[in-house]
């Protein structure tokens, strides 16, 4: 069913921090090798050694350079699912292959329904939804249900492969509508923030966006390099014989 | 947006489909055309023939094809799926009518409640199809209030062309007609013109800066996270350049708008038979045109997700 549910049990997301984000792909590369055998596989690669490599991925790690009058940092910017409390991607969908689920939020593609309309990728802002022409049908993240419930995982490991294998920690995975939850506190502590709130979708995940700029910085005590410049008159006659 | 001809196609056939048959089941319904047996068949085969080529023209885009009729399943939310089901409920009516007008040769009685069926079944299948892009807020020129006017006064401008280019055809030709279409064609041109004029100063406040939560200064794409163009930069980061644009444009206007009104207005001056030359090129014309100016609706169409390619 397409309509969306009135309220769900639980708000589960993940929570990046793009503060901490050093954009090394372990996320991706991890997301991609749990999903292509998980819930949504395979994910499918087009011409992977060729010249026009294209494939499907959930998780994308982007690189930007923000640039302020305190100055401007490179800032690491993973992108996926945020799946939104208000989402168009489900409402628009033609057949019930989109749902959103009541207990826990997480939104999902039955692959058995989906006949490849596309409109749900049109109506995401987000472009979380990548199209697999192989298969035919729409896939997107679906925060690892096949990990996080999964009781053949060790209890550490039952978090979305993003999350596990995050070298910086800049990854939490957890449930978003409990203000007492160990990401809850962080998003508050952090001022965590929706990505493009005007459209109103409500998304669940939550960035933190990089901490201010600091005036602590240690100062670099070396002095600085003279130019390289050729001396003249008789020693740089001297300088340039010896250097021959 | 990517403008792929399947869909470009699917609106143009369909929109000046559902435009004709609403006009046929007034106009017929009504007593105000005659019950002509040509009319009837070549002007319903027409539209239902542009219908239904439309409707197969837009499931060669889907993925699965042979999964089609779950599409129908999501009326509750879905301006997709009610599009789906208001198309096929449509042809009931508009079934009916035919058979009534070609076969039994009348228009009255039942036969003008199932013309009358199917023009509001045609009206509300162009308000879904309209409702389908209006209501996508990731893009701007497409959610706005221009969008579901335009996919009604573009089918009734469409339609009445070709209505008034079949009366012309088969020497029925009526002046009422041949007014219409001159004020859609001109309501359409209008329409348009405005359309451009709001999305050329639209000031969309979703940015780089909203897009990635990243407040103040500016925000520079370093990096992609690939090498290629995937499915994203494929269907949603289709660019146009604005040189190409504008021509376009001028070809669109000339093609839809400016050319079938000197058309019309040659019908105006030419008694029968040479007044249904200048008639149906003008339908031809603006069929021509409207292709053009889907191309650009889909061309110009800006996705929120190219803000995190830098586009
Ligand atoms: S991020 Fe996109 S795909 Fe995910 S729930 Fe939100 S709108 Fe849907
Ligand atoms: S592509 Fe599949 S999941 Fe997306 S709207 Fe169409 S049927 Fe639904």
């Amino acid at each position: 069913m397409t309509c969306l549910p009135a309220h769900s049990d639980k708000k589960l997301g993940l929570v990046i921090d793009l503060d901490t984000c050093v954009g090394c792909q372990a996320c991706v590369t991890a997301c991609k090798e749990w999903n292509t055998g998980g819930h949504m596989a395979p994910l499918t690669d087009i011409d992977p050694y060729g010249g026009h490599v294209d494939g499907v991925w959930f998780n994308r790690v982007h690189s930007y350079e923000h640039t302020t009058e305190m100055g401007g940092r490179t800032v690491n910017f993973p992108r996926s699912c945020l799946h939104c409390e208000t989402p168009a991607c489900v409402t628009v969908c033609p057949t019930g292959a989109s749902y959103k689920r009541v207990s826990d939020g997480i939104v999902l593609i039955d692959e058995d329904k989906c006949i490849g309309c596309k409109l749900c990728s049109w109506a995401c802002p987000y472009g979380a939804r990548e199209f697999d022409t192989d298969v035919g049908v729409m896939k997107k993240c679906t925060l690892c249900v096949d990990r996080i419930y999964n009781d053949n995982l060790a209890e550490e490991d039952r978090v979305p492969a993003c999350v596990a294998a995050c070298p910086t920690s800049a990854r939490h995975f957890g449930d978003l509508g409990d203000p007492q939850s160990a990401v809850s506190q962080l998003v508050a502590e952090r001022g965590g923030v929706d990505l493009m709130p005007e459209l109103g979708y409500h998304p669940t995940n939550k960035y933190l966006p990089p901490r201010a700029h600091t005036q602590r910085a240690a100062s670099v005590p070396a002095k600085a390099l003279e130019p390289v410049r050729a001396e003249g008159g008789f020693l740089g006659w001297v300088d340039r014989m010896l250097s021959n | 947006m990517h403008p792929a001809f399947s869909v470009v196609f699917f609106t143009t056939a369909t929109g000046a489909g559902y435009g004709l048959l609403a006009l046929l089941g007034v106009l017929g319904g009504l007593q105000i055309v005659p019950a002509d047996f040509w009319l009837g068949l070549v002007g319903l085969g027409l539209a239902l023939g542009l219908i239904a080529a439309g409707l197969l023209s837009s499931t060669g885009h889907l993925g699965r094809p042979e999964r089609g009729w779950r599409a129908f399943s999501q009326w509750r939310s879905s301006w997709l799926s009610r599009e789906g089901v208001a198309s096929v409920i449509t042809f009931i009516p508009a079934g009916l009518f035919g058979l009534g007008w070609v076969f039994f040769g009348r228009t009255e009685g039942w036969v003008a409640i199932a013309g009358l069926l199917a023009a509001i079944g045609a009206i509300v299948t162009v308000c879904t199809t309209g409702m389908i892009y209006a209501s996508l807020k990731p893009i701007a020129q497409w959610h706005s209030r221009y969008t579901l006017p335009a996919y009604l006064i573009f089918a009734a401008m469409t339609g009445s062309v070709l209505l008034n280019a079949l009366l012309q055809g088969f020497g029925i030709g009526s002046t009422g007609v041949l007014v219409l279409s001159l004020l859609a064609t001109l309501a359409g041109w209008g329409w348009k013109l405005a359309t451009w004029r709001h999305n050329d100063r639209l000031e969309i406040p979703t940015t780089a800066n909203t897009a990635t939560g990243l407040a103040g200064g500016t925000v520079r794409s370093l990096e992609w996270p690939h090498t290629e163009e995937n499915y994203l930069l494929k269907e949603m980061g289709f660019r146009i350049a604005r040189k190409h644009s504008a021509k376009l444009r001028m070809l669109a206007q000339a093609l839809a708008f400016a050319l079938p009104v000197l058309l019309i207005a040659a019908t105006f001056a030419l008694p029968w038979p040479y007044a249904a030359v200048p008639s149906v090129l003008a339908a031809i014309v603006q069929f021509a045109g409207m292709l053009v100016e889907r191309w650009l609706f889909f061309a110009e169409a800006k996705h929120t997700v190219t803000l995190y390619y830098g586009r």
